[in-house]
């Protein structure tokens, strides 16, 4: 086994390059989605922030979400609103984009969350050095077993929710006979 | 970070990228060499011995054929979206095992390119992301027909990703693993999983046609109703990539139904053992069960196209929710209990 | 670790802050709806962040951040069902989804 570092010394940096290469493209694609006016155009933003937060997960060796992440969020829901954007012709937002105020008081509450968040996230580092290394972390056969043994119930409820969900969307949906 | 790792990976993305790329073509000669033999008449026959150049010269005329972007459609989504199809088609060929394991300088290699723990899941994950290429094809066209057949067709492959969901976890529920290497082995060791989950098997072949977008399940693009459907303000290249996107779909279906059903690369024991093969060679065979088994099913694709008629979009969506989730249901139910109180393994 | 926990932890408060942005300065109802999907997604990605520095024999049990993660991924699914329904509504009554449209309480 020949060990990549030993080749292309900065092989060990990858793991952080396409970090911080999947952060930057999931904030500018996000930007985005709030910025652009076209809403098809949007959604196929969000996709690309989905894709990359996928990716984020699978660095971070949680393949089983991961993949669950492509497959659910980005391959069924954001279809769904693309399939709603397309029925109804949602054309461009007629108004202009967001006023001045309304973007630096956006730009100044997502600094001060960063800010906030980075300070607590300080604390993670040390922590993490320490921490028991969990091998089974993204492994399926684990998932499964924590969704069918401690998890069960949290598990059927979740989909007695998405049964709500699924007769609530026909229901309002639906188109009165009256009308 | 292995460096040999690294470089087999890298080959194996080429080599594979490559032959199914360039097993397009053949797969359009195919098509209408054998649509020619079922309607009795000769298929292409001028272009070389039996029109075998004939891929050839379509490749050379798409590539001169003059690439019109009308002026109202929506740019960067119409250039994006024939991309968007491809890309999708060819990422869920990585986790497709095409042979056993070779052996390299001393290395076993796995012949998949991505053999990760969820396996299959990461097929149907590239295939829900082809939907977003027809999506967004039939919608920047600005055009009535494209905008039809594109949300015909994402919602029918929508719907059909049910079926094909379930008739896989069934699979999954019968081996235990999402690994497909897995999954052939335990069929190597025992029967072909067509065997035990019969129906399974029949609801991922429909489900498989209608993914694909192929008779009887094209009636997004049917020329008699939607002139071209989401494909119809596309030219040259564009309109090439299209086409092999849903070739490259075909193998993807094919290759996924004879993985999770008919044994993958697996070659029989009665055939194995006789002829003492083992390590390269082995891996060898291997490869060619595996084209073997994919081959018929690719012909079978092509021998349905031309015999059966096509289905009306509410039959169409009728069989997928009405027919096929709960036959799938029924399967997984039947899978569960082959396992559990069976004991069956396989 | 590969990957700094703090930095993702970073990132998923940025993406709720462009969530919640273009929540606030967005008029249409199915881009609020895609704003609410990055908040939620800011969420788990900060789920699983804290799920990768918990110790494997936490109080969640070991794979609790990551079920977590996968449960509030189902009831987003559930929750943009039922939102579209409801922009579908809006659009049927109003004829637009703006919802500066949407001021009264019944029709």
């Amino acid at each position: 086994m020949i060990p990549l570092a030993a080749l292309f010394p900065l092989a060990i940096a990858l793991p952080r390059i396409a970090f911080w290469g999947l952060a930057a493209v999931a904030v500018l694609a996000a930007l985005g989605v709030v910025l652009h006016r076209n809403p098809v155009v949007e959604a196929l933003f969000l996709v690309v922030v989905l894709l990359a937060v996928a990716g984020i997960y699978a660095l971070m060796h949680a393949w089983f979400l991961a993949v669950l992440q492509v497959i659910v969020y980005a391959g069924a829901i954001v279809v769904l609103v693309t399939f709603v954007i397309m029925l109804l012709n949602l054309g461009p937002e007629a108004r202009g984009g967001p006023g001045v105020l309304t973007v630096v008081l956006g730009a100044l509450l997502a600094l001060g969350l960063a800010g906030l968040v980075g300070r607590a996230a300080a604390g993670f580092g040390p922590r993490a050095a320490g921490a028991a290394w969990n091998p089974q972390f993204g492994r399926v056969a684990a998932m499964g077993k924590a969704l069918f043994g401690a998890w069960f119930w949290p598990f059927e409820v979740v989909s007695l929710a998405l049964l709500a969900a699924l007769v609530g969307a026909v229901v309002v949906a639906k188109r009165r006979l009256e009308e | 970070m292995d460096a040999v790792l690294l470089v087999a990976t890298v080959v194996k993305v080429t080599v594979i990228v490559l032959a199914m790329v360039s097993l397009v073509p053949i797969l359009t000669w195919v098509e209408r060499r054998g649509s020619g033999i079922i309607q009795l008449r000769l298929g292409p026959n001028r272009v070389g011995p039996f029109g075998l150049f004939q891929p050839l010269a379509d490749g050379i005329k798409f590539f001169f054929k003059e690439d019109i972007v009308p002026p109202f459609v929506h740019r960067p989504t119409y250039v994006l979206a024939p991309g968007i199809s491809l890309c999708a088609a060819i990422l869920a060929l990585a986790v497709l095992p095409l042979a056993g394991s070779f052996e390299v300088a001393g290395r076993t290699i796995p012949a998949a390119i991505a053999d990760v723990d969820a396996g299959v899941l990461l097929l149907l994950a590239a295939s829900g992301l082809g939907v977003y290429g027809i999506l967004v094809a039939g919608w920047s066209s600005n055009n009535k027909y494209s905008l039809m057949g594109g949300l015909r067709s994402s919602s029918q492959m929508i719907s059909y990703e049910l079926g094909l969901s379930l008739a896989v976890i069934s699979v999954l529920v019968f081996c235990g693993t999402l690994r497909p290497v897995e999954i052939v082995e335990k069929q190597a060791a025992g029967l072909w999983n067509v065997v035990f989950l019969p129906v399974g098997f029949l609801v991922l072949l429909v489900a498989g046609f209608a993914e694909t977008n192929r008779l009887p399940f094209d009636l997004p693009e049917a020329e008699s109703e939607l002139v071209g459907g989401y494909h119809t303000e596309y030219s040259s290249m564009k309109f090439s990539m299209f086409f092999m996107a849903e070739y490259v779909n075909m193998i993807v279906s094919a290759a996924l139904l004879v993985t999770l059903f008919l044994g993958g690369y697996s070659v029989p024991a009665f055939i194995r053992g006789p002829l003492g093969l083992t390590g390269n060679l082995l891996a060898a065979a291997e490869l060619l069960s595996f084209a073997l088994k994919v081959g018929f099913f690719l012909w079978f694709f092509v021998w349905v196209r031309w015999t059966l008629p096509r289905f009306r979009f509410d039959q169409l969506m009728g069989i997928g929710w009405k027919v096929l989730v709960p036959l799938g249901f029924l399967n997984i139910a039947w899978a569960a209990f082959l396992v559990a109180v069976l004991g069956v393994t396989p | 670790m590969q990957v700094d926990p703090g930095a993702v932890l970073v990132l998923s408060a940025i993406l709720f802050a462009i969530g919640i942005f273009g929540v606030i300065s967005r008029r249409g109802a199915v881009v609020l709806l895609m704003g609410v999907e990055l908040m939620l997604n800011a969420g788990n990605l900060a789920l699983v962040a804290a799920a990768r520095v918990t110790p494997a024999g936490g109080e969640l049990g070991a794979m609790g951040g990551q079920v977590l993660a996968f449960l509030v991924l189902a009831v987003a699914a559930a929750e943009a069902a039922v939102g579209l329904a409801l922009v579908i509504a809006l659009f049927r009554h109003k004829g637009s989804v703006d919802v500066d449209l949407a001021r009264m309480l019944r029709w």
